[in-house]
């Protein structure tokens, strides 16, 4: 019987080597997600080590400019290791440990997953080792070093396009390759059952910050909460919380790159059709014999032609709608929010923000917006100087 | 009857795999003809896809040769229908599951009967996601092959009572490639299959010497090399029939050696 099904996608579509490995990772998560042992170890490293609860921070100057809805970001950014990927580890890393594993392996787009599982692995006394795609070796150079300082081996990923598509399929060649010792910390919603669940359970302590803080703040739930979606680990985190609730809208801003008509972008659910790849059922970018197209970002982390299976229900039940954001409207919005606030967000999150910055103005002044602040920008100043024409290199 | 079953009882069997079009379906046609008269018994098509990720580098390569020539999966199925009467063997097809899904479960299979394919091997789709498959190959009878691996231990008679055509054992942990050494248990693996069914077991993943397939064949009931044979097309490009149908003789008669 498939498992792991959300509406039509989801499910386990890997190979016979792997299936007692996730059958495995399965029965251990069920019995230590709510095993209070592991439940206050968990809760212990979240706020002493990874800094939460993060901040729902009001931002007064971008509110009044815009001059629309009100406007908190959920400050993701503040997170140890600079973005909401850590949570993730945390949680697969400890549980790693209870499963005996003593290696973790990751695949990485912008690095941060991949820095966060090296954190974790520093930490924990865990062996780790990262794929990441070439091109994106290049890109993000520093987080390579960054990896590597952690005592992480990185391989730069040189098959297909050389990005995150390749380091997910490399990474689980490498799992198959090695089950019994090592672990599959999978960065985000996606994957075969249990990854989209486990991970979106993992950060889905965002939502649930974000109300008891804004309740807290304002008495009430926001009107809308966006996050960029690439697999869709933080957007994950960010709605789940909200799904019941009828009255918040739930807005998934997608890398369009260059355009949604132009060939190089990377918006799943605006260009996707129905595939099976990469372990799920869901959205793919792909050609009409299923072969999955080489898409494109700016954006390392959203760099990727598919989309988790709870969001690709989400989009067919209408619960949450997803927005094309292009390469041009994200990098704006990077430069406005770190001119305005004083925030230099990831160029992932800018996504959102460039949505919040479309969409807050057309809105009244007692509506709220939440959006989720993934990742701090630090990692892409030299590539949008370049992108705007200067010559800087890390 | 099963026509893949039949493809065992001349002795052991040898299943030689080529990635079709690779380096193009012209070559991939020639060879289909000739290595089916060097004594291949079934031969796997490997329908290329972008993102093989059970294959290792030999066959990704192979994929992305095919890929970048122009192959599509109807000029597979056209090649493969054109000649059919002149492949005196078994053909299954290789491939992974988005291909078969984009293009259609349905229309695939009912391709696959009208070509002559007797069976089809997904190795990203397990046992718990047969459902996604058997349906459609049992409408147009196309016998779906199973897959055990050296991980399977408890789950290998639930797989293998369910098997049909033939149970591919995957010899080795990882992705195809050729290796120096096999270290799993294959007699153990076979046995388990045969407490439980009388489907014949195939063994694949890591074979490239005529050694390693002999002594295979001492416990299994047929011997799968790609990667070995992909090299020698990638070495030879259109001139790889000759060294290909040599290889597959060789094997053969390793096989049949015991």
């Amino acid at each position: 019987m498939s498992k792991g099904k959300f509406g039509i996608h989801g499910g386990q579509f890997v190979p016979e080597t792997l299936m007692n490995a996730i059958n495995e990772f399965e029965e251990a998560y069920n019995k230590y997600k709510d095993d209070p042992e592991f439940v206050s170890e968990l809760d212990t490293l979240m706020r002493e080590y990874a800094g939460r609860p993060s901040r729902l921070y009001y931002a007064e100057k971008m509110t009044n400019d815009l001059g629309g809805a009100k406007i908190y970001l959920k400050r993701e950014d503040l997170n140890h290791t600079g973005s909401h990927k850590l949570n993730n580890c945390l949680g697969q890393c400890l549980l790693a440990k209870k499963m005996g594993k003593t290696r973790v392996i990751a695949e990485t787009g912008a690095g941060q997953h991949g820095v966060a599982t090296a954190t974790v692995a520093a930490l924990l006394g865990l062996e780790c080792e990262i794929f990441m795609g070439k091109e994106d070796t290049i890109r993000q150079a520093l987080n390579v070093y960054r990896m590597k300082l952690l005592g992480a081996k990185v391989n730069a990923v040189e098959t297909g396009t050389m990005t995150l598509k390749d380091a997910v399929n490399e990474a689980m060649r490498e799992w198959t390759n090695r089950v019994s010792d090592t672990h599959y910390v999978l960065g985000s919603v996606m994957g075969p059952h249990p990854f989209p669940t486990v991970v979106r359970d993992f950060q889905s302590v965002i939502g649930r910050e974000i109300k008891a803080q804004l309740l807290e703040k304002e008495g009430r739930l926001p009107d809308v909460v966006m996050a960029c979606v690439g697999g869709g680990s933080n957007a994950m985190g960010a709605f789940y919380e909200f799904i019941k609730e009828d009255s918040v809208a739930l807005i998934g801003c997608e890398a369009a790159g260059l355009g949604v008509d132009n060939p190089k972008n990377a918006a799943t659910i605006a260009n996707g059709t129905l595939g099976i790849f990469h372990g799920m059922k869901s959205y793919f970018c792909q050609n009409e014999y299923g072969q999955i197209a080489p898409v494109y970002s700016i954006s390392a982390g959203l760099d990727y032609p598919g989309i988790g299976p709870e969001h690709a229900n989400l989009a067919d039940t209408g619960r949450a709608q997803y927005v094309p954001v292009t390469d041009e409207e994200a990098v704006c919005a990077f430069e406005y929010l770190s001119k305005t606030e004083g925030i230099i967000p990831a160029i992932e999150s800018s996504h959102a923000v460039a949505h919040c910055m479309k969409i807050a103005p057309t809105m009244g002044k007692d509506k709220i917006i939440v959006v989720n602040l993934s990742g701090r920008g630090d990692k892409d100043v030299a590539a949008i100087a370049r992108y705007r024409g200067e010559d800087i290199y890390e | 009857m099963s026509k893949i079953k039949d493809a065992f009882k001349n002795g052991k069997a040898f299943i030689p795999f080529i990635t079709a079009g690779d380096p193009d379906l012209a070559t991939t046609e020639k060879l289909l003809v000739e290595m089916s008269r060097s004594g291949a018994d079934i031969i796997e098509i490997g329908i290329p896809f972008s993102d093989p990720i059970a294959e290792g580098v030999v066959i990704q390569e192979a994929d992305l040769r095919s890929l970048e020539a122009g192959t599509t999966t109807d000029k597979i199925f056209d090649m493969v229908k054109r000649v059919r009467s002149e492949i005196k063997c078994e053909l299954a097809v290789m491939t992974y599951m988005n291909p078969i899904f984009v293009y259609g479960t349905d229309k695939f299979m009912a391709k696959c009967s009208e070509c002559g394919i007797s069976a089809v091997i997904v190795p990203d789709t397990p046992f718990e996601e047969k459902g996604e498959l058997a349906p459609y190959c049992d409408k147009y009878g196309v016998e779906l092959v199973s897959l055990i691996a050296p991980t399977s231990h408890d789950r290998i008679k639930m797989i293998a009572k369910n098997s049909q055509g033939f149970v591919y054992c995957v010899s080795s942990m990882g992705v195809t490639g050729v290796r120096s050494e096999i270290t799993t248990d294959i007699s153990e693996m076979v046995s388990l299959v045969r407490s439980v069914c009388d489907t014949p077991c195939a063994v694949g993943f890591g074979i490239s010497t005529p050694e390693q397939a002999k002594s295979m064949a001492q416990y299994a009931d047929g011997v799968i090399v790609g990667s070995a044979i992909v090299k020698i097309v990638a070495q030879y490009g259109r001139e790889c029939i000759k060294p290909v149908c040599d290889y597959v003789k060789s094997m053969k008669e390793a096989i049949l050696s015991n």
